[in-house]
């Protein structure tokens, strides 16, 4: 620049100085302007806005982030956290604020052009009901006729998912939905229809009322935490409890941290500063990933186990636990802990192995009380419940029963001994404490060796050749130190643990590893073939999670999620991970133990919801439905699975599974009543009724004999039976064709009868399973109608026939809780609802009403037989001592039947439909008449039923006069908020006395000092509000403290809902004796193509790739992961323009660049993943952080964003879960017995889907869309 | 000494989660309107990768910025402005949409009006420049996470400035998540580049603006502007900015990004600085010597002799005291653990950045280090993934050792509170080991991790009563064409003095929303929110019910 050129343009700036009011520096470089509040009004303007609003987000991430939306000139602009949550304290970071982007996006939807403004019906079906009604037909017979009619209804359900939707009138729609279900009822049976709407603690009320709508017509409601696979199997197992974990603000009390398959930074985004934030106190955080997830970022070591893996890096790190701190030394608190909280001392029967392991025992059945006799242990005769009393040695060798067993829970005479106070009993941790201990060779089942092999010896382990990956059988056997007590041969549960995990002990017979560095099963050089973590590094994190625990009392955590949960066999993962914080006595800790973090959630008024929700204010039992067995037979999954269950079994099983599959399994299962079964059986239940009131018998008599006698026979053995097809569906805030349907395009084929992608083949004739009837034609469309309610267009809605248009979450009052903070806080409408949209809760009563408007002519007043399983936290979960199938293998007919022993309880019910809605609006009788049982604990709320009816009235007249009213949304949250410990200081403390009484231990002073609180709706609308501690859940928020599961269990030595009362490393049901899994034990992801023919080999080595492959044909067989997406909640927020556009736009894989290169796929190209169950279109998105041989594509990507047509099926392109199908694993179907026992979503089946595989390709990248 | 007061952002990257929380609540208050479909006045970026717009870092090829001449002073890169009188009616040298990313909808209404068909109904991209059907190739946040790493990290100019070479393995891989708005620079090279002089720095709090009536779209801000953070309005043919929220600033509340950043990295609060020392610390002769000067400009608020001053130049006692508990202040001079994003650029930058930790190197593939001890239970500085050089390139203009500097602090703060979290006696050498004492460390700690919301944020209200008198108030008939009229600018006409907000509002507001965007859903008469302003109730927001249709 010229000096002269430098002057004019000074010069230029000076006479803007003299021109302008600001003032230019100096030097002329910059321009200095007082205010700027007039220059830039257009922004001023823009900020300003008329009211804020708070409200949250009734999506399924369990989030619960209170808002304030923004409203301008009566039209929702835009939202921003809340940040008034009351304070964790002072040395702590606080909740504020909490949301994330998808929350922050949400706004978009209210006008957004996928908004459903209207109802709608499928125009072929609309046609049909239109042309009946016109000839005369009332709208029931109009239903009748058309659904009757093969050609009409092959008709309309063929169009489902293919547009022509179009707008019908609120008055038209409901009518339709109504007469569906009224038709529905007289002909098939109530338990033929069905509703499914997950995780109530998003919106109570708006899950509450469509639930309550379905089971007090008699209909089912389905199960989802266990459908979604978020279910950790392992926490009923090991906790007796379905999922309790530490609100988020507890991670900062860790002292070290594992986040283990739990990306929290996506998916917990609201809390993950508390992680961060812990670093700076001193936290090592440790992420265990097989690609760098966001977390990996913030960890002190990232490990990378190959998918699947994660359960031998636990027993290795286990392994080293063991050996360091309770072999080698006993650390005092490891030891003390697992004498007092896990059946770690108690005693396990040994049993002549079966097969294949001369010499050696098996690990059988707990001793119980009922084993002994009185010489050997004193009283034994006079105790209650003896089979569910196990016994454990004392530090002087002799047999006790130890206090809070289950055999103490129920009955009269240990009333006040069902606690943990061990007395001045000492547990003996392991026989070999004693003197005179005898030693014994012990056979323990392996899985990770060559499939198909089955190898076995007495003198070593079995060789170990070929890919460790991939699940054979071998057996191992090892030596336990035993002592005899009353003729057992018994061991001690730790004992059988060091066994387990290899660690040696001197004098043991059996063949030990070495070392550390001897890849014998449990060691971390094992693990290292398994895994690909380096030895050392397994065994220094594993060294330094037991020392941290020594080091801060027990402030070892693991966050835990999706990525290790949603295997097949994850219970055996997370019995792994389990195993290391009750070792290292982290449980019940503020600052250790689990944390699960994957669908889990926490309705924190869940006394008050289940009263709701269940219709249990008017009619009990209802039926709940495990949610996996539903869709497996609904959609005929069954059909093309054919799993023989013995490939699952232990090499040393007794052989209960032999020659059966899965399906047979779940047959049995629905038989004994340890699962529920609902369509139940192939009659419609209100007729069953009738018949036994005709042939003068109770309805349970009436039942057995008919089933004895071959003429009734359980709707689950011949699903295909017209008579036993689910025939009305009522989806709402929920997607399950787009999100969680496993087995997509299944359901497409066979529940709506419409074009679908499977290409596998149905089973073959000796793969079937021989429980069931095999019908030669698969049915198509089994369900009559489809109902859906929703805000926006999903794959839900877009195969649906009826669609109803919702109110979003800014447009409607509800309440809303998690377990991620310890707030109750409200949904308030910003706007009322526009266009013709109704909030669930007026949609549900408008379709009541006219429910029970058609029930005079065609229902009147009815009687159901109601089958309901043996149910956990009652008596009813000592149905089956020593969980041993006496009569196994003995076809069910000739069994003894026993309703509620052997088979599900049987119970008459009153089903009046002319009073269903108004029932439904009015909180009924039950509730202070019966009273309130959560989880065992009784609550009486009588003088809260007087209260609701001050505050919201009485009925005035008709079926429900005089009885509280629940006609309005804001009514029902004050009636969930009067009727929950946690927002009731007056049920908290009288929960906790009436536990009290049980345990014999002081527990109300955790509640007693909010005795007199009651917290309100305007409460919770005015701000987030704390919830006070309640027998409900098991840990404490007395006093302020961070909420952690079972603290109260270990403070005040409250019983987990366990057979030993205790956490449990053992299980002795005879179903895990069969599948091997008594103890921990790595079980590897399936192998799809060795179970499954038609399924795609993975290849094991891999060849390095020189030059990328140009071939049209070349293919890559990986692993099908679906982790949770950054740009979603689930299917929410995906189609979101904001989301979309910080993304890329549309439906992508992530893939290595090695497999992309096998592909010559580069980055943002077209795809196509094909597998025997579908196929998805997708752009790859290519990365390093990709690891070789597995790719992603994110969790409930729908099919309604950029998807064009499929070159492999010549439609559109699927959705995530068009690749995956369900499969059952047995253990999850065990039932009748202790902590295996049935609760709704806290035990069942998981819908999980991580071991799939599939071949992808590089398509045409000439896209079309139609 | 001209004591001048600055409201400034640290951001914390140690704890960002990447999350774009900022982006979208910033983009829903501020630009979801039309013309402003493809900015983010904040926007998040992985690291290493591409940034937006791409490779806006390239100042070679963008000539954003400042360069100092021989002769010691200072020129923006892209030519005085002589150099910009002389090209205003060519093309500027500025990023296109493309490089940006070209905006996008979806035909979303044809998921419920596609006609029975023989497929499920979907909604297809389309442009919202064009309205036409297009392929999806770049957006907002292309290489998020590293996607694409492979087709696209190597263009990273900070990485492609490195000595070292970054593998793209996934054995080696790091990332790290870089949010960024507007600078609010002490010397702003757009403010230089505005030949409209419609830019300008407030004088009370520093914050840059563009005044809307003012710009006459020449653009030479957004080439001027290194980091790429002045936006054209295609729609108004103005140049739009992140304003730092001023609306809310100016009464005591936080940025919309900082409010709403769950991560709760984000501070705000003022810093007192010399404005006559700017000049000369930002044309210090060798780069590695900017963030020193920078430093040097800003002056200690608990300083008697910069009280007296402050004092003396109007600046409220409120304001002072906010100066006082500034975090800013305190983590950029204090514990010295806040950079500056890209001093080598010369702007003097006012958002300064902490920088991120990250895992070790080696667990993945070897053994990592002997846990025996417990003191290496962190690792080395010299262990981690994200390259220290890489860092430098971001934040000292490529010299490593104050970056190290900063994480070894970080590195000692967690060693030293792990011992006072289980109990133990804390050790005061890991303090002194990098220049602190065991209560700085706590104090530092107390800021980073509990972070409490008054903590984070110390922002003084505006002092609207003197405000008043220098705008409408005063001047208020001094406006192009109003009777006070001062006449057409040098620059052509209303390059003068800013219109009062009554006339600016009544006119631009009303265009907004009378015009409907060429591009919006495929159903017309249909408003997608994205391109709603947040005023009125525009034609099509809410459909006329259309009696005839409904059954």
């Amino acid at each position: 620049m010229k000096l002269t050129s430098v002057a004019t343009e000074d010069a230029l700036v000076r006479l803007g100085r003299h021109l302008r009011r600001g003032e230019v520096s100096e030097d002329l470089r910059r321009l200095y302007l007082e205010g700027g509040r007039g220059g830039d009004s257009f922004y001023r303007d823009r900020w300003s806005h008329d009211k804020v609003v708070r409200s949250t987000h009734g999506v399924n991430c369990t989030g619960s982030c209170s808002w304030k939306v923004y409203v301008k000139d009566g039209i929702i602009t835009w939202e921003t956290q809340q940040t008034d949550y009351p304070s964790v304290g002072p040395d702590s970071p606080e909740y504020e604020p909490r949301g994330c982007p998808r929350g922050a996006a949400f706004s978009w939807y209210t006008y957004s052009p996928t908004r459903v403004r209207y109802p709608y019906v499928r125009g072929v079906l609309l046609d049909a009901y239109r042309a009946a009604r016109r000839q005369g037909h009332d709208p029931v017979e109009a239903w009748a006729e058309l659904t009757a009619d093969p050609e009409t209804a092959a008709a309309y359900k063929r169009a489902r998912g293919k547009g022509g939707l179009v707008r019908a009138t609120w008055e038209e729609a409901a009518e339709i939905v109504a007469a569906a279900h009224v038709h529905t009822i007289s002909r098939y049976g109530p338990d033929r229809i069905a509703g499914f709407s997950p995780i109530p603690a998003m919106s109570m009320v708006s899950h509450g009322v469509g639930a309550r709508f379905v089971q007090m017509l008699g209909g089912t409601m389905l199960s989802f935490y266990d459908w979604y696979a978020d279910l950790p199997v392992a926490s009923p197992q090991v906790f007796g409890d379905q999922t309790d974990v530490p609100e988020s603000a507890d991670w900062w009390n860790a002292a070290y941290l594992i986040m283990w398959g739990s990306n929290i930074p996506v998916t917990r985004t609201p809390d993950a500063h508390f992680m961060t934030e812990a670093r700076y106190r001193g936290q090592k955080v440790v992420a265990v990933s097989p690609d760098y997830a966001d977390n990996t970022k913030f960890a002190d070591e990232w490990l990378a186990p190959h998918p699947g893996t994660d359960g031998a890096l636990a027993l290795a790190m286990g392994h080293v636990i063991l050996r360091e701190y309770l072999v080698e030394q006993r650390t005092p608190r490891f030891e003390q802990y697992l004498k007092q909280y896990s059946d770690s001392p108690f005693l396990v029967r040994l049993e002549p192995a079966p097969t294949g392991a001369p010499g050696a025992y098996v690990p059988g059945k707990f001793l119980t009380a009922a084993d002994l006799s009185d010489d050997v242990l004193p009283g034994t005769s006079a105790e209650a419940n003896p089979h569910f009393k196990p016994v454990l040695l004392d530090s002087r060798g002799r047999p006790v029963v130890p206090n809070g067993t289950l055999g103490h829970r129920y009955g009269e005479t240990d009333e006040g001994r069902w606690n943990l106070d061990l007395g001045d009993v000492d547990p003996a941790l392991s026989t070999a404490d004693l003197p005179g201990a005898g030693t014994a060779l012990v056979a323990l089942p392996r899985f990770d060796v060559v499939p198909g092999v089955s190898t076995s010896s007495t003198n070593g382990d079995s060789s170990t050749s070929g890919d460790p990956h991939t699940g054979g059988k071998g057996v191992v056997v090892r030596g336990v130190p035993t002592r005899r007590i009353g003729g057992h041969l018994v061991t001690t549960v730790f004992d059988l643990m060091l066994a387990q995990y290899g660690v040696s002990r001197p004098g043991l017979p059996g063949v030990w590893p070495q070392g550390y560095d001897d890849p014998a099963p449990g060691t971390p050089a094992w693990q290292e073939e398994i895994t690909g973590v380096p030895a050392a590094a397994a065994a220094r994190i594993g060294r330094e999670f037991a020392q941290n625990a020594v080091d801060s009392d027990g402030r070892s955590m693991i966050i835990m999620g999706a990525g290790t949960n949603h295997w097949f066999h994850s219970d055996t993962i997370y019995r792994a991970f389990l195993a290391l914080t009750t070792m290292t006595g982290c449980q019940g800790v503020n600052g250790g133990g689990w944390a699960h973090y994957v669908g889990q959630e926490k309705c924190r008024p869940v006394t008050g919801w289940a009263q709701y929700a269940g219709g249990l204010d008017w009619v009990r039992p209802p039926r709940q439905m495990i949610g996996t067995a539903f869709w497996y037979l609904a959609t005929d999954q069954w059909r093309y699975d054919g799993l023989p269950a013995d490939t699952l079994a232990s090499p040393l099983a007794p052989g209960a599974f032999a020659g059966r599959t899965t399906a047979d399994t779940l047959v049995e299962s629905a038989q004994r009543g340890w699962m529920p079964s609902y369509p139940t059986f192939d009659r419609n239940p209100l007729d069953l009724a009738d018949e036994a009131r005709t042939a003068g018998k109770k309805p349970a008599e009436h039942v057995v004999d008919e089933l004895k006698a071959g003429r009734l026979r359980f709707a689950v053995e011949d699903p295909d039976d017209p008579a036993n097809f689910p025939r009305v569906l009522t989806v709402w805030r929920a997607n399950i064709l787009g999100s969680s349907g496993k087995g997509n395009e299944y359901f497409l084929k066979h529940l709506l009868g419409t074009d679908s992608a499977v290409s596998a083949q149905e089973s073959t004739p000796d793969r079937r399973p021989r429980s069931m009837t095999w019908r030669e034609d698969a049915p198509r469309g089994k369900l009559d109608l489809l109902v859906t309610m929703d805000f926006r267009m999903t794959s839900t809605t877009l195969f649906s026939d009826v669609v109803l248009p919702a109110a979003t979450w800014y447009e409607k009052h509800d309440l809303s809780s998690t377990d991620m903070h310890p707030f109750v806080h409200a949904f308030n409408p910003a706007i009322d609802p526009p266009w013709q949209t109704r909030t669930d809760f007026a949609a549900f009563h408008a379709i009541a009403r006219k429910i029970s408007a058609m029930a005079v002519d065609h229902l009147g007043v009815r009687h159901d037989v109601v089958a309901s399983p043996l149910a956990h936290d009652t008596p009813d979960e000592m149905a089956v001592p020593h969980g041993t199938l006496a009569d196994s293998g003995v076809p069910f007919r000739e069994r003894h039947l026993v309703p509620g022993i052997n088979m599900p309880k049987l119970a008459e019910v009153e089903r009046d439909y002319p009073a269903f809605a108004a029932r439904m609006a009015a909180l009924g009788p039950l509730t202070d008449g019966v009273g309130m049982v959560t989880k065992g604990v009784m609550f009486s709320p009588d003088a809260e039923v007087r209260r609701l009816g001050e505050v919201n009235g009485l009925v005035p007249d008709g079926p429900a006069a005089g009885r509280p009213r629940l006609d309005r949304d804001t009514q029902v949250c004050e009636a969930i908020l009067a009727l929950s410990g946690t927002t009731n200081g007056r049920l908290a403390v009288q929960g906790f006395e009436h536990l009290e009484r049980r345990t014999g231990r002081p527990l109300a002073d955790l509640a007693r000092g909010e005795a007199g609180k009651r917290i309100t709706f305007a409460d919770v609308q005015a701000r987030p509000t704390p919830v006070i501690t309640s027998p409900e859940w098991s840990g404490s928020e007395h006093g302020g403290r961070r909420y952690s599961a079972f603290v109260v269990n270990v403070e005040r030595l409250k019983p987990w809902h366990t057979l030993t009362g205790r956490q449990h490393f053992y299980l002795d049901h005879d179903w895990l004796v069969e599948l091997g899994e008594q103890l921990p034990v790595y079980r590897p992801p399936l192998d799809l193509h060795l179970l499954f023919p038609d399924s795609p080999a993975l290849s094991g080595s891999r060849q390095p790739v020189v030059e990328p492959v140009e071939s049209p044909e070349a293919e890559v067989v990986v692993r099908y992961l679906t982790p949770h997406s950054k740009w979603s909640i689930h299917s929410e927020y995906q189609d979101n323009l904001f989301m979309l556009s910080l993304s890329r736009g549309g439906p992508n894989i992530w893939m290595s660049p090695a497999d992309a290169a096998r592909i010559g796929v580069v980055d943002n190209e077209w795809v196509e993943a094909v597998n025997r169950n579908g196929v998805v279109v997708a752009r790859a998105v290519v990365s390093h952080r990709m690891p070789e041989g597995t790719v992603y594509m994110h969790h409930a990507t729908d099919r309604t964003v950029d998807v064009p047509i499929a070159e492999a099926s010549g439609l559109r392109g699927g959705i995530h879960n068009s690749l995956t199908r369900i499969l059952l694993k047995p253990s999850h179907l065990a039932g009748g017995y202790a902590q295996l026992s049935y609760a709704f979503n806290y035990l069942g089946p998981t819908g999980n889907q991580r071991d799939e595989v599939t071949v992808v390709r590089r398509r045409s990248q000439e896209v079309r869309y139609s | 000494m001209k004591v001048m007061a600055q409201m400034s952002m640290v951001m914390n990257l140690d704890k960002c989660i990447g999350c774009h929380t900022c982006s979208v609540t910033c983009k829903q208050a501020w630009t979801n309107r039309s013309g402003t479909e493809y900015v983010w006045f904040n926007n998040v970026e992985t690291r290493p990768g591409l940034g937006y717009p791409r490779t806006y870092q390239d100042q070679g090829r963008w000539q954003g910025g400042w360069v100092r001449t021989k002769r010691g002073k200072l020129k923006p890169r892209a030519g005085g402005r002589l150099k910009k009188l002389a090209t205003i009616f060519a093309n500027p040298k500025m990023p296109s949409i493309q490089d940006y990313y070209e905006p996008w909808t979806y035909d979303y209404d044809m998921l419920l009006s596609s006609p029975q068909g023989a497929h499920t109904p979907v909604a297809r991209p389309k442009s919202l420049l064009t309205g036409k059907d297009m392929n999806i190739e770049w957006s907002a946040n292309w290489d998020d996470d590293l996607a694409g790493s492979t087709a696209t990290m190597q263009d990273d100019p900070v990485l492609k400035h490195m000595s070292e070479h970054v593998a793209e393995e996934l054995e080696q891989t790091f990332m790290f998540y870089l949010p960024r708005i507007c600078e609010h620079c002490l010397n702003p090279s757009c403010v230089a580049s505005c030949p409209s002089g419609a830019m300008y720095k407030r004088a009370e709090d520093g914050i840059v603006l563009v005044d809307q009536e003012a710009c006459r779209g020449w653009r030479m801000c957004v080439t001027g502007c290194p980091y790429k953070k002045v936006y054209f309005n295609h729609k108004t043919g103005k140049a739009e900015k992140c304003t730092l929220c001023y609306p809310r600033i100016e009464v005591g509340l936080p940025t919309v990004c900082s409010e709403t950043c769950v991560g709760r990295l984000r501070y705000l609060g003022l810093v007192l600085y010399d404005a006559d020392r700017v000049t000369e610390a930002a044309a210090v002769e060798d780069e590695h010597d900017l963030l020193a000067a920078q430093r040097a400009v800003f002056l200690d608020p608990d300083d008697p002799e910069v009280v007296a001053a402050a004092r003396r130049e109007g600046i409220p006692e409120d304001w002072i005291e906010a100066a006082q508990a500034s975090p800013i202040w305190k983590l950029i001079n204090d514990y010295e653990v806040a950079l500056p994003l890209h001093p080598e650029y010369r702007t003097l930058p006012m958002v300064w950045y902490i920088p991120p930790l990250s895992p070790v190197v080696d667990v993945v593939a070897s053994s990592g280090n002997d846990g025996e001890d417990p003191r290496t239970l962190f690792a080395a500085i010299s262990q981690l993934r994200i390259p220290l050089e890489y860092l430098a390139g971001l934040f000292t203009a490529g010299d490593t050792r104050p970056v190290e500097r900063v994480l070894r602090r970080l590195a000692a703060m967690r060693s030293y509170m792990r011992d006072v979290n289980l109990g133990n006696t804390p050790d005061e050498e890991a303090a002194g080991a990098v220049g602190m004492t065991g209560q700085e460390v706590q104090e530092m700690y107390r800021l980073l991790a509990i972070a409490k919301y008054q903590d984070r944020y110390v922002i003084p209200t505006a002092h609207a009563e003197q405000a008043r008198d220098l705008e409408e108030i005063a001047c208020s008939l001094d406006y192009e064409g109003g009777p006070g009229m001062g006449g057409a600018g040098p620059l052509g006409e209303s390059s003068g003095p800013p219109v009062p907000v009554a006339v600016e509002n009544f006119h631009a507001l009303s265009s907004r929303q009378t015009a409907d965007s060429p591009n919006g859903p495929s159903t017309p008469g249909r408003v997608n929110l994205l391109n709603w302003d947040g005023n009125g109730r525009p034609a099509g927001l809410f459909p006329p019910s259309d009696r005839k249709n409904a059954p």
